[in-house]
């Protein structure tokens, strides 16, 4: 943990949804260019956690999140920090995917016109980039201007990821991204998260405990809004120091 | 089991089945006969010079070109002035109105101004524009028109953009869109069918509405395409034929009524397989 350097940095984070007390006093690092798993049962806050890292909670009423997240220096739960930049830097791919209704291409650029003026041959080089490194490039590089809800479930997601990383965020954010997937899909998304590391940040959420000791450097375990245990994968899954830990992934609760 | 009880609930069965079947044929009764009256009386009064010919005096020859060139400018000026209001109103319901009271007072008028007599905005458009200007005019009717499109569009706006998933908005807000593009770009277009199905139901309401029109446009005889001036509209000229002693006004009459129930059916129908559209994306 010490060698690598920490991209945000979560300091006493205490989060309500109206008067209930979602997260406890979270304190974490995650480190740059490395994948981070949060697990734990549901409601045990994983993904309200993985949501205020790109301050999407603020979309709705009544929600308020207390505490410090650093990034860069800036705590980025100050309220003169422009929001939309914020998530410009930080990108999210969601459970289900989430394929506007626009062409393959279009849902695409949708991200990168919003901060970037780019040529048309400079966009069409991006498209296929965010493409190639979603691993999708192959399979529609004939039909880019076809709507996005004609793919198959599995090739969304990996749109929505090419999407997300399209406009080079320096964080990607995946909400259980696979768990609405068959597993070949799943095994794809995977292979992605690895390849992906290289140049981005990763947290990810996931139900499924295989997963996050496939694909991640670091593992939160987390139980009813409190963070029980954080260090790195192969210690979290082979000793873990609580027995919380041991027992949820092995199984015996959950 | 209990064959006495099953028996029981089949004899019910049977019992509502039958009476719900007696009431759809009630229904339908009187909706083919409306419709059997409508082109029994209506198709022999159909002929080139409906289209071609303006309203007749009494005893000569003549059509409806005038009437319906009129209710075709001002529904579509109602329709104009009515729809971007009522998808902006629509728009700030759905997407803005999540927090204070505006929204909630705003719906709750709306709902009042869905269900208002259409009597009452002929006359309230009679009160403050008629009266001031001193004279009626197409203007007027397609105002009148338009204060009945408005909350048409923006309830079905408003229901057609709720039906928007919010993982969508999500997604493109975690891109870093503003919400106004998230709006504009993504949730809007995914409803986009939808609320073209609700400006199709609106036209059709506004179609065959007299009373706004009684007050507002009045008639004209003649040809006009000045917006400015009395105008001869569908809805008014049946009225007036259909209550007239003459035998030809009556055949004009039907015709003009057959005309606008054709349209409206029609366009509903087009509103039917535009909702489906939606749903099937």
């Amino acid at each position: 943990m010490t060698t690598d350097t920490t991209k945000l940095q979560v300091k006493d984070l205490n989060f309500y949804y109206g008067g209930f007390h979602a997260l406890k006093n979270i304190n974490l690092s995650i480190a740059s260019k490395k994948v981070t798993a949060f697990i734990g049962p549901s409601g045990c806050g994983k993904s309200t956690l993985l949501r205020i890292f790109n301050r999407m909670y603020e979309l709705y009423p009544g929600l308020r999140a207390e505490g410090q997240i650093v990034m860069d220096g800036k705590n980025i739960l100050d309220k003169d920090v422009d929001i939309n930049l914020l998530r410009a830097k930080v990108g999210m791919v969601f459970q289900k995917p989430t394929p506007f209704p626009m062409s393959i291409y279009d849902n695409v650029t949708f991200g990168v016109k919003l901060y970037e003026k780019l040529s048309k041959s400079e966009m069409d080089d991006r498209v296929e980039w965010a493409l190639r490194k979603a691993a999708l490039w192959e399979e529609v590089k004939d039909k880019l201007k076809q709507s996005g809800h004609s793919l198959s479930g599995g090739q969304q997601q990996r749109l929505c990821i090419a999407r997300a990383v399209a406009s080079k965020p320096e964080v990607l954010l995946l909400d259980e991204p696979t768990s609405a997937l068959d597993p070949i899909s799943t095994a794809q998304i995977e292979e992605l998260v690895n390849e992906l590391k290289e140049n981005y940040t990763i947290a990810i959420v996931t139900h499924n405990m295989q997963q996050a000791a496939r694909v991640s450097d670091y593992t939160a375990y987390m139980y009813l809004g409190d963070l029980i245990e954080f260090g790195d994968t192969d210690t979290i899954f082979t000793a873990p120091k609580q027995k919380a830990t041991e027992d949820y992934i092995t199984g015996k609760f959950g | 089991m209990d064959h006495n009880l099953y028996r029981q609930r089949r004899v019910v069965n049977s019992i509502n089945m039958v009476m719900s079947m007696l009431a759809v044929g009630f229904g339908l009764f009187w909706l083919v006969w409306i419709l059997w009256t409508l082109f029994s009386y209506g198709l022999g009064g159909i002929n080139l010079s409906v289209f071609t010919q303006s309203t007749p005096p009494p005893g000569s020859t003549g059509g409806l070109a005038n009437a319906i060139y009129g209710s075709l400018l001002m529904t579509l000026f109602g329709t104009l002035i009515g729809t971007p209001i009522g998808i902006l109103a629509g728009v700030y319901l759905a997407e803005f109105g999540e927090r204070g009271w505006l929204a909630p007072a705003t719906r709750f008028i709306n709902d009042i101004l869905l269900s208002a007599p259409s009597i009452v905005i002929g006359l309230f458009v009679y009160e403050i524009y008629v009266i001031s200007v001193g004279h009626f005019s197409g203007w007027a009717g397609a105002l009148a028109l338009a204060i009945i499109v408005v909350p048409v569009v923006v309830r079905t706006t408003e229901n057609m953009l709720r039906l928007v998933p919010n993982t969508l908005r999500e997604a493109a807000a975690a891109l870093g869109a503003p919400q106004w593009k998230v709006v504009m770009m993504v949730t809007l277009r995914a409803s986009k069918a939808g609320v073209l199905t609700g400006i199709l139901l609106a036209v059709a309401r506004i179609s065959g509405e007299t009373a706004p029109l009684l007050f507002t446009a009045l008639n004209n005889q003649f040809w006009s395409s000045n917006m400015n001036q009395p105008m001869a509209n569908l809805p008014v000229v049946i009225f007036q034929f259909a209550m007239s002693p003459y035998e030809d006004w009556h055949a004009l009459a039907w015709a003009g009524a057959l005309l606008i129930t054709v349209s409206v059916l029609g366009l509903n129908v087009l509103a039917r397989w535009l909702g489906k559209q939606n749903n099937s994306q």
